[in-house]
């Protein structure tokens, strides 16, 4: 081992029993500062694995929809437009979608209901999401009764539940077939709720929403990526939401530390005096007060990390879960696919360890540029 | 051999507390011989030491080192390397290498054990780990202080934490010991041992100049000079009879 290494090895030793020596200190800070480390990666954890699972079920999603809109607001659009957009030079598909929301009065949730592509249920009969079964307590074989537009009670076999695995955005889901969705909302026979595409050549899109938008002036076309967006938007904002509140626990995290970190006490300046007198060199000093503060920090970044870890993606967030997931009172149930974007972790060590060992590392500079002769006349 | 000339150190110079604490100071130390510095308080021992020890500069003067091989500064003209003109970074290096510190309080690090405080100084150096605890092993030894190797420094007695002191400033194996009113917490019994040892290490070669206004100290058999100080000047320089 060369003597630089061997000078570290030393000096890093010193330090680590240096901080054993001040035990309270140095344990309170730990636990501070991994707490808020902790909170921080969880906020960051959850968002991005939030926004990837979002990202992985709209990948399933038609490449574009188009909505019949009335006054700036979306109403329902006629079986003819699907005629007329299918015409469309590059369009491959189109299939006019059936859903819509039903709020329940009891338990103040909504749900959505939808008649699916494929797998339609027979009349009489519906699917439904985890979050239904769990809200109102049903298991297959039961009976749901939903309320139709005409005030008539009407009564539902429970077919299939929903897998949980999709539960981010299936929570609420009903699927229902055509006959009773029209007859449950009174929704006129030849209308749908919006039209779904594929298209010949997905590089064509904007062209294709713009021939759409000639031919039939009062529609709206939505691309995939349009609603990609929508998604990655809504899980940003609730994110970035935490976050400033969370900011709040940061600042007093700050100043603690820069409290802790940047007052020396008289026994450091002491013992800084005497390293100094006894041949340390200043960059010595510093050299110590380096690891000191790098340990501190890394260990609570380290700690916070992976706590937050353990806490997102294997307990399911507890503590961010009202916060951050679901979009009504019926909170999906479901684990996150573990996930880590290196570029945000990156963030957070720059955020969290370098301000922490600077401010370790100013004060003891300052200490050490004294005149080691001070600690002859002290 | 160490030369001072003309040495003069002034404190808060330009400032309306200026102090001058050294004038006129013109001495050689021998190599190999006990000095002793000897006056009241405020008579410029102190200072004097830390300036012939490299903790400080000398606001006019010379001081010059000859004798002594050190690493990584220009080889040693036969006048020696004039130690006043060197920049902080090999000052700091001749410090570690040629002079060992005893401070008047001790100075050792609470809450760390006697081995890692006599081990301290080398820590920059950067030698292997197994050759510091070699040295540390036989400083402890030497002293007697191997029972209390892992022990933390606050719960010596005053004796053996002077001994402490001593290992810590041999560490670095330097010619030269600088000592500064070491008996000043010391019974009678304790003062007499740590002279005791200092003529030991007079005899294994080593220079030891000590600041003490203590009887114990200058009236002790070994040493072998003792420069009087008063007022920043050189009173009396006496070279004591063997």
């Amino acid at each position: 081992m060369g003597k630089g290494l061997q000078r570290q090895r030393h000096i890093l030793d010193f330090s680590l029993a240096a901080l054993l020596r001040r035990k309270g200190k140095n344990l309170s800070l730990l636990l501070v500062y991994t707490v808020v480390v902790f909170s921080l990666a969880s906020v960051m954890f959850f968002t991005q694995a939030l926004k990837r699972e979002a990202a992985q079920l709209l990948s399933g999603a038609p490449e574009m929809v188009v909505q019949k809109t009335l006054a700036g607001r979306h109403e329902l659009i006629p079986a003819a437009y699907l005629e007329k957009i299918r015409t469309i030079m590059g369009v491959a598909s189109v299939r006019g979608r059936l859903w819509g929301y039903y709020y329940d009065p009891v338990f103040g949730a909504n749900y959505t209901l939808l008649v699916p592509e494929a797998g339609e249920p027979e009349p009489g009969r519906v699917t439904i999401g985890q979050g239904v079964a769990r809200a109102r307590k049903l298991v297959l074989g039961d009976l749901l009764t939903l309320r139709g537009a005409d005030g008539g009670q009407r009564l539902f076999e429970i077919k299939q539940l929903l897998p949980a695995e999709s539960e981010l955005v299936s929570a609420d889901l009903i699927l229902i077939s055509a006959a009773d969705f029209t007859t449950l909302f009174g929704q006129p026979v030849g209308s749908f709720t919006d039209l779904a595409l594929t298209v010949r050549n997905p590089s064509e899109l904007a062209t294709i929403a713009a021939k759409i938008v000639a031919a039939l002036p009062d529609t709206r076309p939505l691309s995939r990526d349009d609603m990609a967006r929508t998604y990655e938007a809504v899980f940003d904002w609730r994110g970035g939401i935490l976050i400033f509140i969370l900011a709040a626990s940061l600042l007093a995290f700050a100043i603690f530390a820069w409290e802790k970190a940047s007052g020396l006490s008289g026994e450091e300046r002491r013992e800084i005096g005497i390293l100094k007198a006894i041949g340390w060199e200043t960059s010595d000093v510093i050299l110590l007060k380096f690891w000191e503060g790098l340990v501190v920090s890394l260990s609570a970044f380290l700690l916070g990390i992976i706590l937050a870890y353990l806490h997102v993606f294997f307990t399911g967030a507890p503590l961010l879960a009202p916060a951050l997931k679901g979009w009504s009172v019926l909170y999906p149930d479901f684990r996150l696919t573990p996930f880590i974007d290196p570029a945000q972790l990156f963030t957070l060590f720059f955020l969290s360890v370098v301000p922490y060992t600077v401010a370790t590392i100013v004060p003891a500079w300052r200490a050490a540029t004294v005149d080691p002769a001070a600690v002859m006349r002290s | 051999m160490l030369e001072l000339t003309q040495i003069r150190k002034v404190f808060n110079g330009g400032l309306h507390n200026e102090f001058t604490a050294l004038t006129g100071i013109s001495l050689t130390i021998q190599p190999g011989l006990v000095t002793v510095l000897k006056g009241a308080s405020g008579s410029g021992k102190t200072t004097l030491l830390s300036l012939i020890g490299c903790m400080d500069r000398p606001t006019s003067g010379r001081i010059t080192l000859a004798g002594h091989q050190l690493p990584g500064l220009p080889e040693a003209s036969a006048g020696g390397v004039e130690l006043t003109g060197l920049p902080e970074r090999f000052l700091t290096e001749v410090r570690r290498r040629t002079f060992g510190f005893i401070f008047q309080q001790f100075h050792l690090l609470k809450g760390i054990s006697v081995q890692e405080n006599i081990m301290l100084p080398a820590y920059p150096m950067g030698e292997a780990h197994p050759v510091l605890l070699a040295r540390a092993q036989q400083l402890l030894e030497t002293f007697n202080l191997t029972r209390q190797a892992t022990a933390k420094v606050e719960w010596l007695s005053g004796g053996e934490a002077q001994r402490v002191a001593i290992a810590r400033a041999l560490m670095n194996e330097p010619p030269v010991i600088i000592a500064d009113e070491p008996t000043a917490h010391l019974d009678s019994h304790l003062s007499r041992e740590f002279m005791a040892i200092i003529a030991r290490l007079k005899a294994e070669g080593k220079t030891a100049i000590i600041a003490s206004h203590d009887p114990l100290v200058y009236e002790a058999a070994g040493v072998d000079r003792v420069i009087t100080m008063r007022d920043g000047r050189v009173e009396e320089d006496r070279t004591v009879e063997p």
